[in-house]
């Protein structure tokens, strides 16, 4: 996530780079309209974007996008508050259990690189077909980074803070709501935010997969009414949600760390 | 002999299991003793938590079966060609844009923010592209696998010691020449943690995509397992994946030589 960060500092005021950016985009768009219209590829696999566009509308009015959003968006803050609630108390716990720590944190990170969504099936079997299914393979499969980034954060505390606490005398509960927490929050919340993507990224999956629930599923109801058009139109309306959630988080975590 | 005396001594004292070693083993006989005890309460729907002699016996059977390497071979084969192809043309993309300053602000933010979509939504048009065989799986993939790899090579470029890049030129090498003698030796950490999210992600999109359609891979095998509802076997085919997956993982990231690069 953190990758592209140099590109994300770019001056605002380069607006050349940014316009061929988008000419770019729309010069791609046009090349496949026109190789579209004038019958090099065929309509039937890919629709032309002018129809694609047309059907947004459609999609939205008849297919009841802002519910199946809303339930996506209800899903995903669901799986995000267990995730504030289980993952921040697992990496608090064994933060202050050494032993614990050192016996479970390699087993954490390697469910980090673990493909847990492919437990769904089991998941379909233990909770039913029902969003509980959805919500707890987001809330599992992003659980590994929220509990990593934790520990992080409270092992990463400055000393100088924590000596800070004990010439107050402060007790092993203050020492941790008055020191360590705080110190710890903007680091918790990058393992909340990557949390929540995992989350995002898992729920529109499963929902695509099991048929079920909001947004993922009018993508496979849609393709399997071969609705070409407003498959696409689907997926780019997904694509846009995404990236506002991906955006409205980063923004957030900006506003949460204003000094980096 | 004071000095071996010491020694002995020291030996003597270490405990034979470490307390981490010994909390280890009491949390996993902990959840083997709840699991077992589950199965056999009635408490859920029966077989959903099957004994763990039915798991040993599957996964036992899972293993000795032909079939499964068959399988196994189907998947390693599509996840193979994904990381090939998303590896590479994330690596090629990745190279220019960390090279290139006016292309990277031109271009890197659609891939900065199409990266964390969800990639299993494009695999109705991957059918329509490339049918419902092994392509489209691979297509996936390859998908999956572009973003995390073309992000992380475009900010190694960007870390790459000025001085490597002058030494190179002052050499008079060519654009190949910088890329295979300056620019792939310098960024070998980038790469291999780039090749190492690009391969769990490539896993993940090419086993659902099998799990949504197809008649072979493990991806296959588990979404049968679930419809004939043979739980022990889908239990057993998940922990032979999750094994894989993360020894996968492990073995990418020692063969790239990650730990040695994150001592110094």
């Amino acid at each position: 996530m953190t990758a592209a960060a140099p590109a994300r500092r770019a001056p605002p005021g380069n607006f050349a780079a940014a316009a061929v950016g988008l000419g770019a985009l729309a010069a791609f768009l046009l090349a496949v309209e026109i190789l579209i219209q004038t019958g090099v590829v065929s309509r039937f696999i890919v629709p032309p974007p002018s129809e694609i566009i047309g059907s947004f509308s459609r999609v939205i009015v008849e297919e009841h996008v802002f519910s199946r959003f809303l339930l996506t968006l209800t899903e995903c803050l669901t799986a995000g508050m267990m995730l504030t609630v289980f993952g921040v108390a697992g990496g608090v716990l064994m933060h202050r259990f050494k032993l614990l720590q050192q016996a479970c944190e390699t087993w954490v990170a390697a469910m980090a690189s673990a493909p847990i969504v492919l437990m769904y099936p089991l998941f379909l079997v233990i909770f039913g077909r029902n969003a509980w299914t959805i919500i707890m393979m987001g809330f599992f499969a992003a659980l590994p980074p929220v509990i990593l980034k934790t520990i992080e954060g409270i092992a990463g505390t400055r000393k100088v803070l924590v000596n800070v606490g004990r010439s107050f005398n402060l007790n092993a509960t203050q020492q941790f709501w008055k020191i360590l927490f705080p110190a710890a929050l903007p680091t918790i919340f990058v393992g909340l935010r990557l949390g929540l993507i995992f989350a995002l990224i898992n729920i529109v999956g499963v929902e695509f997969l099991i048929n079920f629930g909001g947004l993922g599923q009018l993508i496979n109801e849609l393709a399997e009414r071969y609705d070409l058009a407003g498959t696409y139109a689907a997926i780019c309306f997904v694509i846009l949600v995404s990236i506002v959630f991906f955006v409205a988080l980063e923004k957030t975590e900006r506003w949460l760390r204003p000094v980096d | 002999m004071a000095e071996t005396g010491r020694l002995t001594k020291a030996a003597v004292a270490a405990p034979v299991i470490s307390p981490v070693t010994l909390l280890r083993l009491a949390i996993i006989l902990t959840v083997l003793a709840i699991w077992e005890f589950l199965s056999h309460s009635g408490w859920l729907y029966r077989d959903v938590v099957p004994s763990l002699l039915a798991i040993g016996r599957a996964l036992y059977q899972l293993l000795s079966a032909p079939d499964y390497y068959f399988n196994l071979g189907v998947t390693a084969a599509e996840i193979g060609a994904a990381l090939a192809i998303g590896g590479l043309s994330g690596l090629a993309v990745g190279i220019l844009l960390g090279a290139n300053r006016f292309l990277s602000r031109a271009f890197e933010s659609y891939i900065y923010y199409l990266g964390p979509t969800p990639k299993i939504i494009f695999f109705p048009i991957m059918i329509m592209w490339f049918g419902v065989g092994p392509e489209s799986k691979v297509a996936l993939g390859t998908l999956s696998c572009f973003f995390p790899v073309a992000l992380s090579v475009a900010a190694g470029m960007r870390q790459i010691d000025k001085v490597l890049i002058r030494v190179g030129n002052s050499f008079r090498a060519n654009s190949w020449q910088m890329v295979t003698k300056i620019y792939l030796p310098a960024m070998r950490h980038p790469i291999v943690n780039g090749a190492r999210l690009g391969l769990g992600v490539a896993l993940i999109g090419t086993l659902l995509a099998e799990t949504k359609l197809s008649n072979k891979g493990i991806g296959f095998l588990i979404i049968n397992a679930y419809s004939t509802f043979d739980m022990p076997r889908m239990y057993a085919n998940l922990i032979v994946l999750f094994v894989l997956a993360i020894g996968a993982n492990a073995l990418v990231g020692r063969l790239g030589g990650l730990h040695s690069i994150k001592r110094l």
